[in-house]
């Protein structure tokens, strides 16, 4: 009799957490669907059922196929760079240096910076006209005539990757820096005694204590790259000619630029799914890398 | 001791209590306004203080953000049930938020007087449909800039009259070495593109739609597009253009780094301000060139207005603020980054000593102000029109291609 009250009282004192996770995650999903399914309009009449018209219509249009292949290259090369400084900058911060506390402190100050500020220091130092970066590399006689970074098809997704590369390293370092703190110690010094060189010490000896935080940095960061937003809204708006619009910013065009509600929906949940398949295949991957580490 | 004290903080309280009444009968507005180009921030402040200090019971809150976030602010705000009291429009967007029903049509409340008193060509920025959806506030069209000195040392006696001669005076300034392009637009891809391109447009006679239907493909909307892609080959028109908003080719006119400029009047007296610029007492302003054998000048209808909302719970208050915003004693008294919507205004030696030249500009300008189309799905022309701008640009496509495309995916 007491484990049924013990079982109710922790649904009792659940519940508060429940309303609060229904009004917030499951309204909102249950409406969006029904949304996608109309032609609303942001603002005024509710809108018609259409059917399965929204997602047609979307998934066959060539904004669609061209902007999935930008967001897909955004994601996969700005996060491949971002484990790796990550863990180099993890590897070296770890390191019994002078200032070593210091440089710890500065390097999360662009992660903790907020992503619009970023964005803007970018634009600046991207400037065609007056950028750091042009005169930089104009005193290195890298390049001989200022270039506009950010107005050319060709630079201008990779500008915006090394932005988001320099916000978001940090994020992968930390997490691997406090994963290395976890190596013990006499277990590096027997792989120097059996004289191990750097390489086989990081791949065989420290390399299994990461693999299992690395993999949480490269779920968050997968994911929170595929939806990217602000980034490149501030830098780029998706210009010059689309070359760097993601499916956020289509989102974020049909839905709230066009006010076509429910088309948006539906673009939404079509980006909604897609992270979906890619954090489950990751989480499998998570458990087998934790299977083997084990 | 600490009985006095605790029966003063009791008394206080009581106090506190009677007058809480009083502090509900004050009503608050939200207002929306946009953080740069025409008035600053400052002065939109300014003007609200002097408002609230006339009617000490309505309160207002401003909020700022810069142009490029200001319809989807405004109708997101609405959309989620929110929403502002007064809000600032641009003259592309009544047509919208009339068919959304996010202003209110407020033609009763304009009176005698308004109609009489304030320039025509203003109205066209709040009316939709034979109906007023707010005041006009900022009247603006985008002027020719020139560098003074600059034409001086090139040996160019007037500023150009036409496109054609803009361009060959553009070669003269290139091949005498004074600047390596001459030229500088705000070409990025944003409204702020297709502003220079309606300019152009009108310069050559086009038309953006015909019986509803797109017709910038054809004849002037085509030659505007064309324009600009052969200005922007032939290495005359700054090439970063194409990522430039009004704010950058502002920064590199005052630097001294372009010899013309298309920008608004708020460019004029920020040019000559020394705090910020590099060029002040050589900033030229002139109507946007001609055609020859079409047009003499040219202009797009920039303006923009203030409209009280749908969702507003007191638009008395809200048409009162809005009524004082626009009316000619606050607009002269704050006419050197926007010039008033009045008639009687510009032989105002109040509001045109120090910019004589401006108003020269205006007179002509913004009779000639052309509009971009009135339609609800302007958002979504405007953003194909960008993209077929860019691709032109970048050699992408060809601008008959570009604008064909355009006005397929126009939604119209």
């Amino acid at each position: 009799m007491s484990g049924t009250w013990m079982t109710t009282r922790a649904w009792l004192l659940m519940l508060p957490l429940l309303v609060v996770m229904v009004a917030v995650i499951g309204w909102p999903l249950v409406d969006t669907v029904n949304l996608s399914f109309t032609d609303a309009k942001l603002v005024g009449t509710g809108g018609n059922y259409v059917g399965f018209d929204n997602y047609t219509n979307m998934l066959s249009s060539s904004n669609f196929s061209r902007t999935l292949v930008t967001t897909t290259l955004f994601a996969v090369i700005s996060v491949a760079a971002e484990m790796v400084i990550g863990v180099l900058a993890a590897l070296l911060l770890n390191q019994q240096f002078h200032g070593r506390a210091v440089l710890r402190a500065l390097m999360i100050l662009p992660w903790a910076l907020p992503t619009v500020v970023n964005a803007t220091l970018w634009r600046l130092i991207y400037n065609p006209e007056y950028g750091a970066l042009n005169a930089a590399l104009t005193q290195l006689n890298l390049i001989d005539a200022y270039r506009s970074w950010l107005g050319e098809p060709g630079t201008a997704l990779a500008a915006l990757i090394v932005a988001d590369c320099w916000k978001n390293f940090p994020l992968v370092a930390l997490i691997a820096l406090a994963a290395l703190q976890a190596v013990p110690r006499d277990i590096t010094a027997a792989s120097l005694v059996d004289g191990a060189g750097p390489f086989n010490r990081f791949r065989f000896v420290i390399l299994p204590y990461l693999a299992g935080p690395l993999m949480v940095a490269l779920v968050l960061r997968t994911i929170e790259a595929f939806k990217v937003f602000d980034i490149i809204w501030v830098m780029t708006r998706g210009g010059p000619a689309n070359s760097t619009r993601t499916l956020s910013i289509l989102v974020y065009q049909e839905a709230f630029s066009f006010q076509r509600a429910g088309s948006g929906a539906s673009l939404a949940l079509i980006v909604t799914l897609l992270v979906t398949v890619l954090a489950v295949a990751y989480a499998a991957l998570v458990r087998k890398t934790a299977g083997s580490a084990a | 001791m600490l009985k006095t004290i605790t029966k003063t903080l009791v008394g206080a309280v009581f106090a506190g209590g009677l007058l809480v009444p009083h502090a509900f009968a004050e009503t608050t507005l939200n207002a929306l306004f946009m953080a740069q180009a025409a008035y600053s921030e400052a002065d939109v402040r300014a003007m609200t203080d002097a408002f609230t200090k006339a009617n000490p019971d309505v309160k207002v809150n401003l909020e700022f953000v810069p142009y490029e976030g200001l319809h989807d602010k405004t109708v997101l705000a609405q959309g989620s049930g929110g929403g502002y009291d007064v809000v600032l429009f641009d003259v592309i967007w009544p047509a919208e938020y009339a068919t959304n029903k996010v202003l209110v049509d407020v033609s009763s409340k304009i009176t005698d007087d308004m109609k009489k008193g304030v320039l025509p060509g203003a109205w066209t920025t709040v009316q939709y449909d034979g109906k007023y959806y707010g005041m006009p506030w900022i009247l603006d069209t985008k002027y020719l800039f020139y560098n003074k000195e600059i034409l001086e040392k090139a040996g160019i006696k007037t500023p150009p009259k036409t496109w054609e001669e803009l361009g060959a005076q553009a070669k003269i300034i290139q091949d005498k070495g004074l600047l390596k392009t001459p030229i500088a637009w705000s070409w990025s891809q944003a409204e702020a593109a297709i502003c220079d391109y309606t300019t152009l447009v009108s310069a050559y006679g086009g038309d953006f739609l015909k019986d509803g239907k797109p017709d910038f493909q054809n004849g002037g909307g085509l030659s505007a597009l064309k324009y600009m892609v052969d200005s922007y080959k032939s290495g005359l028109t700054n090439p970063n253009s194409k990522e430039f908003l009004e704010e950058d080719v502002r920064k590199v006119f005052e630097n001294g780094d372009a010899a013309f400029a298309l920008n608004w009047t708020y460019m004029y007296n920020m040019a000559n301000d020394p705090k910020d610029s590099k060029v002040v007492g050589k900033v030229g302003v002139v109507p946007a060139p001609g055609v020859t054998g079409i047009s003499d000048v040219s202009a797009v209808n920039g303006s923009m207005g203030l409209g009280v909302t749908a969702v507003s719970k007191h638009p008395d208050e809200a048409w009162k603020y809005i009524a004082f915003m626009t009316s000619q004693a606050t607009q002269n008294q704050y006419a050197k980054l926007s010039l008033p919507i009045w008639a009687s205004s510009y032989d105002d030696p109040a509001v045109t000593k120090g910019q004589e030249e401006l108003i020269a500009a205006a007179k002509l300008g913004l009779a000639a102000m052309y509009p971009r189309p009135t339609t609800p799905k302007y958002q979504e022309l405007s953003t194909a029109l960008q993209q077929a701008i860019q691709e032109s640009l970048l050699g992408q496509s060809s601008p008959e291609d570009a604008l064909n495309t355009a006005a397929k995916n126009s939604g119209l």
